[in-house]
């Protein structure tokens, strides 16, 4: 043999398969040690077909632009105008997805509140009732209504602004709430009334009603005990949009919100957050459909509001949901983050939890080294709410004035203007899913033909 | 005391309903009756003073649902989520209750003379309640504290995946649920159910003919061995 290396047989550079890539094969040995399934929190971290594969078609010769900074573009948005005497007016349409006191701390709470009400929007309670933290510093605050009734009150119904009636959640359409026994602190047993320190199970289902016949009198039953006063929304995960919503408005909501796959939960199990729902991109259209359908899309006060989350991040976002038919959006990761969630400043602190920064999403271990998702009285203390709070004003702000910056370019004085013409696809998915052309073609999959 | 009458025939149950909610003040200690109800749905929700109301006849869905404070009397039967709820008072079903009766209620006192339906006392949160006839299946599931007591027999799946709450039935159980058991009445538990049969009208029914069921508490903690249990 010759000791020429270009005599010895070559060798293939060592290949990982995409199949059983890293991060698959690290599941099958987790599961393999413990024998239980993984859970997490937060929305779907998948690539999926999202806002980011549309674009907008600014004015040209053919569209008249807005001057911007100096013509009016509003961004105002009432909600809950279909029965409520008392709808909800809100200057953004940036609002703050529900999110449970107990799978949050109390100052993570406040922030929210503070920020929200400095933005001039709506915070929303969750799983486990109301707390004082909340309500005391938020100007519009609604208040869920859950199958597990943790916390629920009547007292606290009556207090609340709206009250948002959660069938369903993005992360997890078809499943309840999980909120481990790191995080049952004796504060959040004593709301939800349940043994302190116990592995908490919330119900999939509402324990008295079955069906959209049911609900319909369950929302009957609730202008009732606040005499009318309030909007009523319904919640629903994105799965059968056309169809959830045209019950859920029959039912009588006055506020539909939905909530696609990449849209956060407090902890809930791996396989269910990647694997069930749809991502929002794909739900609008439907949703809206539904209420053209049904005469109730904006139609004066015979209207019936779309709020749509998942994976709502910048200005462009807001103005693409709003483009593709809704009326509001909901931020709750992107709301985190603004607070602190996940921050390159404590990668050490994320290093020791076996993570890092951007990539932490054990929450319902209760350790979030930012203090937020956590209820340890000392990593708790880490969150100052008046920054915090001011962080996230800022951020609602910002993404405010950048729906504001593509909505003017499209000629619109207000954001509600926006609409599906407005936009076109960059892939065929999101073509087909968002209903707007395939960029520089007049070509919709499954509507037009090429 | 001073009585007054709403006929749901002729007066929407809405101006009702408006009325009871009324300040505490002018509504403590009055008895409001309802007459015609007719099966209507939510008679009498969302009640936060001390009135007497008593609807003479059938109720629909959620009648006395989320009551506080008020006594509510059905001379009927009612339908699902009687008294859901609940956190104070006393509602007093003196027919049959349907589905989900006092579903998550979390004080007061529910007494049905009759049978009640599927789901009774389903995620219950600290009422008491008390059924005369027998229950339907999946009672008492996911109770999370207060006191049940069924004098008939219990349907399947009796209290699973049972919190705190104290079950006590006197007749049958076709099964139990995930993680209920049977549980020695401790003298304490005996005094309360005894004192509960007293306040609920039962003051003949022997304390000591009840077998008590509660929660095994195996599933408080999520571990491999009771995967098959989730």
């Amino acid at each position: 043999m010759s000791d020429n290396p270009i005599h010895k047989t070559p060798q293939t550079t060592p290949r990982q398969s995409a199949t059983f890539d890293e991060y698959t094969n690290s599941e099958i040995r987790r599961a393999a040690a413990t024998g239980i399934y993984d859970i997490r929190g937060g929305g779907s971290k998948r690539k999926l077909p999202h806002f980011d594969d549309l674009l907008f078609l600014g004015a040209s010769v053919s569209r008249y632009p807005l001057e911007g900074y100096r013509e009016k573009c509003g961004t105002d948005v009432v909600l809950g105008t279909r029965f409520a005497k008392k709808p909800i007016h809100l200057k953004t349409p940036v609002t703050i997805a529900g999110m449970s006191f107990g799978s949050l701390s109390g100052q993570a709470k406040e922030s929210l509140g503070r920020g929200a009400s400095a933005a001039g929007t709506s915070t929303t309670t969750g799983d486990g009732g109301m707390t004082q933290e909340e309500r005391g510093h938020s100007t519009t605050l609604v208040y869920q209504y859950l199958p597990s009734r943790y916390g629920m009150n009547p007292d606290d119904l009556r207090k609340a602004d709206a009250i948002e009636l959660v069938i369903g959640q993005g992360a997890k359409p078809g499943g309840g709430g999980m909120l481990l026994g790191q995080k049952i602190t004796k504060r959040v047993a004593k709301m939800r009334c349940l043994p302190e320190g116990i592995d908490q199970r919330s119900s999939c289902r509402h324990p008295d009603w079955t069906g959209p016949d049911d609900l319909e009198i369950k929302i009957a039953e609730i202008r009732e005990i606040t005499d009318w006063e309030k909007p009523i929304y319904v919640k629903i995960g994105a799965t059968r949009p056309y169809f959830d919503v045209a019950l859920a408005v029959k039912a009588g909501a006055d506020v539909v919100v939905l909530d696609g796959m990449q849209g956060g939960t407090a902890a809930t199990q791996e396989v269910f957050i990647e694997h069930v729902g749809l991502p929002i991109l794909a739900a609008i259209r439907p949703a809206v459909k539904a209420l053209q359908d049904l005469g109730l899309y904006r139609n004066g006060k015979n209207s019936v509001q779309l709020i749509v989350s998942g994976g709502i991040r910048n200005g462009a976002d807001v103005a693409k949901a709003i483009a593709l038919g809704a009326d509001a959006v909901a931020i709750g990761t992107a709301a985190l983050i603004a607070l602190g969630d996940n921050d390159p400043h404590l990668e050490a602190e994320y290093n020791k939890l076996g993570t890092t920064a951007g990539a932490y999403d054990d929450w319902h271990e209760g350790k979030d080294p930012a203090g937020i998702t956590t209820q340890d009285p000392e990593l708790m203390k880490r969150l100052d709410p008046i920054k915090a709070g001011h962080r996230l004003a800022n951020y609602i702000a910002v993404m405010t004035m950048e729906a504001q910056v593509v909505a003017r370019a499209c000629g619109k004085s207000h954001l509600h203007n926006l609409e599906p013409e407005d936009l076109v696809a960059l892939t065929i998915e999101a073509s087909a899913m968002a209903q707007v052309p395939l960029a520089g073609t007049n070509w919709i999959p499954g509507i037009t033909k090429f | 005391m001073e009585t007054l009458n709403f006929d749901l025939d002729v007066k929407p149950l809405r101006e009702v309903n408006q009325f009871l909610h009324g300040d505490a003040s002018g509504l403590n200690g009055k008895k409001v009756v309802i007459e015609n109800p007719n099966g209507a749905h939510n008679i009498a929700v969302g009640l936060k003073s001390e009135v007497d109301v008593t609807i003479k006849g059938h109720a629909g869905y959620y009648a006395a649902g989320m009551n506080q404070l008020a006594k509510v009397t059905i001379e009927g039967s009612a339908g699902s989520g009687v008294a859901e709820n609940m956190m104070s008072g006393h509602v007093h079903v003196k027919g049959f209750a349907s589905n989900a009766a006092g579903a998550t209620a979390n004080g007061g006192l529910l007494v049905i003379d009759g049978d009640a339906g599927l789901r009774c006392g389903i995620a219950l949160k600290g009422a008491d309640i008390i059924v005369g006839g027998s229950v339907g299946s999946f009672s008492a599931f996911m109770a999370q504290a207060g006191n049940f007591i069924i004098l008939g027999d219990a349907g399947e799946g009796l209290g699973d995946s049972i919190y705190e709450a104290k079950v006590f039935v006197r007749g049958t159980v076709k099964s139990l649920g995930a993680d209920c058991e049977k549980k020695t009445t401790s003298a304490e538990d005996r005094k309360i159910l005894a004192d509960l049969l007293v306040k609920a009208g039962y003051a003949d029914v022997n304390p000591d003919s009840f077998q008590q069921y509660g929660s095994a508490r195996t599933l408080y903690h999520f571990h491999v061995d009771n995967a098959g249990a989730y």
